[in-house]
């Protein structure tokens, strides 16, 4: 197809704009790139002043800790066999062996037996047959970028980062789990009542979207720390002290994180047309039969997308989870900050990068994943008005 | 439908909103006027050491904290009125400074730094954002199809990271002999420490925050640069509008919902700035309000969290809250009045 003269751009402007976007690319990355390096290297190189060194780690090498040219390949190959595997076969399995109406549950499920396969290939089988090769391939088998996942052991094992981690999970399924239930309800309801309550409520709703955190943190401390006090005349001796259990920050995110998800939610029912439940109203379904079993079904999109906004807050908080869980319950984001707290030597300094990138991996895969859902999640709420 | 099967839908949102949201606020409001503290009590104390002929005894007068038949302090709480609200806006000093015309005296008082980093962060990153939003969105939209999706899939891990992470990914590049602070000295041949005083870790800050909200306003004008109408911007052409032209009299009008949206959001997410703080590890050089409430909030040394000082500067907040919503508020108001007539 050819432009218009007149609506071709000229050489200048076309190349302003590329290097314009390859500039902010480079921006976007670099940080994100460069602690992945870092946090493969032995402290000397990560913060070494010359870029060189830090990607290319002499002092991990000279410790005998590197990637040979084999070791790349082999690895390369592995990928982008995982990576077929993912995009050709994963999806006709999810299909074929997940019960209707349970997709999602389907791709959970496809998606945690995939990445736990790829961990054991790529973590555990690999590499003893790469060292076995190495050994005997001579000068392709010397390493020539370093490479060192000491940290990762030390972080993920000798300091319990995996305990971090089991709290994160707990805490950002639960908020996820209740605040979607919760939400598209009252979505669904917001969405199909024209009434002035229902306006009314979307506007406090928008207020308190706009509540700093620590406001609402000012007035839970108190109460949670004394509740057992509080709740003995109701509760007996059996009454719990609510500060530093993950059910009650569970309870705070999903309550703090609900106006955004009933305007999101509520967005998204108004797309589904109104003659879908009359419909099924004619047939004789009560509304919530209409709304679970036809609206639904047509929701997963939406549900979906809310989610991610809903764990990713969960994921990304630090005000709440610091503030009301003590040190045993912590979640990942405020445990790092351990990290910094004793950061004496440069060996913690490092760890405190792997850490961070470990935080940073799930997120990654999550926009590599559901890029279409974010982008479309982010228009909702702001397109349709 | 009916009012019943509504309650019936919204009801539990409702319950867990005013349960966590709404109750909180009117008791930080009511702890904002209100002093708990353990009671204590003077006792006189004989300590007595062994000597000879006779033990030398001591008699001294302590304050121990009352305790309870669990062994917990016990404690009472009372109305000081604005007691808090004065410890935290510490107005007589802030009139002393003024009376010596001194600005740093007033920026000495944390509440002020904080009050001065907050709103000159907000209304800084602004316009910084809504311009960088709109360059890519436009820059995008010219780019080839092909590389399209590869870009904003680049764009949005600057969104999507932990605030803390973000801030600490730069915060790393940049601390000590970072490889980016090695990358200026060497070019400006001078030796640089970014993180001694408050104004480069302000520019730090400031960057963060572009770098992370970017993104969003750049994928939201991207969608409305979709729908931009081109027969207009054809009879634009015709008429002889350049690029520029084009750009300020048809696209950016077409956008000015979008950019009063992004706007909005940004003010209320900016104001909350917390992140950065911890991510920075600023707190001696540059404190944010909300960042004031949370080290309130912390337990001290002795354990102690300042909860009556931590509800006032929480209201203070609120204060700016309120007068950024009240435009939106009565946007949405007329909106809603002109849809339902």
């Amino acid at each position: 197809m050819s432009t218009p003269k007149a609506l071709r751009q000229p050489f200048s402007l076309r190349l302003g704009s590329a290097a314009f976007l390859i500039f902010w690319c480079l921006i976007a990355a670099f940080p994100i790139f460069w602690i992945g390096v870092m946090s493969f290297k032995v402290p000397v190189d990560a913060f070494a002043p010359n870029p060189f060194d830090v990607v290319f780690g002499p002092e991990t090498r000279a410790r005998g800790k590197g990637l040979s040219i084999l070791d790349i390949a082999l690895g390369l190959v592995v990928l982008w066999f995982a990576a077929r595997v993912a995009m050709r076969h994963l999806s006709p399995l999810v299909a074929k062996y997940s019960p209707y109406g349970v997709v999602a549950m389907g791709w959970i499920a496809a998606s945690l037996a995939f990445g736990v396969g790829f961990v054991i290939v790529f973590f555990g089988i690999l590499p003893p047959i790469i060292g076995v090769l190495n050994s005997i391939a001579g000068p392709l088998g010397a390493p020539i970028i370093g490479l060192t996942t000491e940290h990762y052991q030390a972080v993920w094992f000798e300091n319990e980062f995996w305990r971090n981690f089991v709290n994160s999970l707990i805490v950002t399924t639960g908020v996820v789990t209740i605040s979607l239930t919760v939400g598209t309800l009252a979505g669904y309801g917001l969405a199909r009542s024209g009434s002035n309550i229902a306006f009314w409520i979307l506007i406090i709703a928008l207020i308190f979207r706009a509540l700093p955190h620590s406001v609402l943190v000012a007035g839970y401390l108190p109460v949670f720390v004394n509740s057992a006090e509080i709740l003995r005349p109701i509760l007996g001796d059996s009454a719990p002290t609510l500060y530093g259990q993950p059910l009650a920050v569970i309870a705070v995110l999903v309550s703090i994180n609900q106006p955004f998800t009933i305007w999101m939610l509520r967005s998204f029912f108004q797309s589904i047309p109104v003659d879908l439940d009359e419909s099924a109203r004619v047939d004789g379904c009560t509304h919530f039969q209409a709304f679970r079993w036809v609206i639904m079904p047509v929701m997963w999109p939406g549900v979906i997308t809310t989610g991610l906004f809903s764990f990713l807050l969960a994921y990304n908080d630090f005000l709440v989870t610091s503030l009301l869980l003590d040190a045993q319950n912590q979640t990942m984001v405020p445990g790092i900050v351990g990290y910094f707290n004793r950061e004496t030597t440069t060996t913690d300094q490092v760890e405190a990068v792997a850490a961070a990138v470990s935080i940073t991996a799930p997120l990654f895969l999550l926009v590599m994943v559901f890029q279409r859902q974010i982008v479309s999640g982010l228009t909702a709420g702001a397109v349709k008005g | 439908m009916k009012f019943r099967t509504f309650a019936m839908f919204v009801g539990p949102s409702i319950f867990l909103m005013i349960l966590f949201i709404a109750a909180p606020l009117v008791s930080v409001f009511l702890q904002s006027f209100q002093i708990t503290q353990p009671v204590v009590e003077t006792q006189q104390v004989e300590t007595c050491t062994p000597g000879f002929l006779q033990q030398t005894c001591v008699t001294e007068t302590k304050t121990v904290p009352v305790l309870d038949e669990f062994g917990a302090p016990v404690t009472t709480t009372e109305w000081v009125g604005l007691l808090s609200y004065q410890r935290v806006l510490q107005l007589d000093r802030v009139g002393a400074a003024l009376a010596a015309g001194s600005w740093q005296q007033i920026m000495a008082i944390d509440f002020w730094k904080a009050l001065r980093f907050t709103l000159t962060f907000t209304l800084v990153t602004l316009p910084l954002i809504l311009i960088v939003g709109l360059g890519l969105a436009v820059a995008v939209n010219n780019a080839a199809k092909a590389i399209r999706g590869q870009i904003i899939f680049i764009s949005l891990l600057p969104f999507i990271i932990t605030p803390v992470i973000g801030a600490l990914s730069i915060y790393w590049l940049f601390v000590g002999d970072g490889i980016l602070t090695a990358g200026l000295e060497w070019w400006l041949g001078r030796d640089i420490a970014m993180f001694a005083q408050a104004w480069t870790i302000e520019i730090l800050m400031l960057f963060y925050r572009v770098w992370h909200v970017a993104p969003f306003a750049f994928v939201i004008f991207y969608a409305g640069l979709q729908t931009v109408n081109q027969d207009t911007l054809e009879s634009a052409i015709i008429d002889g509008a350049s690029r520029w032209d084009r750009l300020r009299y048809v696209i950016i009008p077409h956008l000015m919902p979008l950019i009063i949206f992004v706007s909005l959001i940004h003010l209320m997410d900016a104001y909350r700035v917390f992140e950065e703080v911890v991510g920075f590890r600023s707190q001696a050089h540059v404190i944010s309000l909300q960042w004031l409430t949370y080290d309130f909030l912390e337990p001290d040394d002795a354990g102690n969290r300042a909860i009556s000082r931590a509800s006032a500067s929480a209201m203070l907040t609120m204060i700016g809250i309120v007068i950024l919503l009240i435009p939106l508020l009565r946007r949405t108001w007329r909106d809603h009045k002109g849809s339902s007539h």
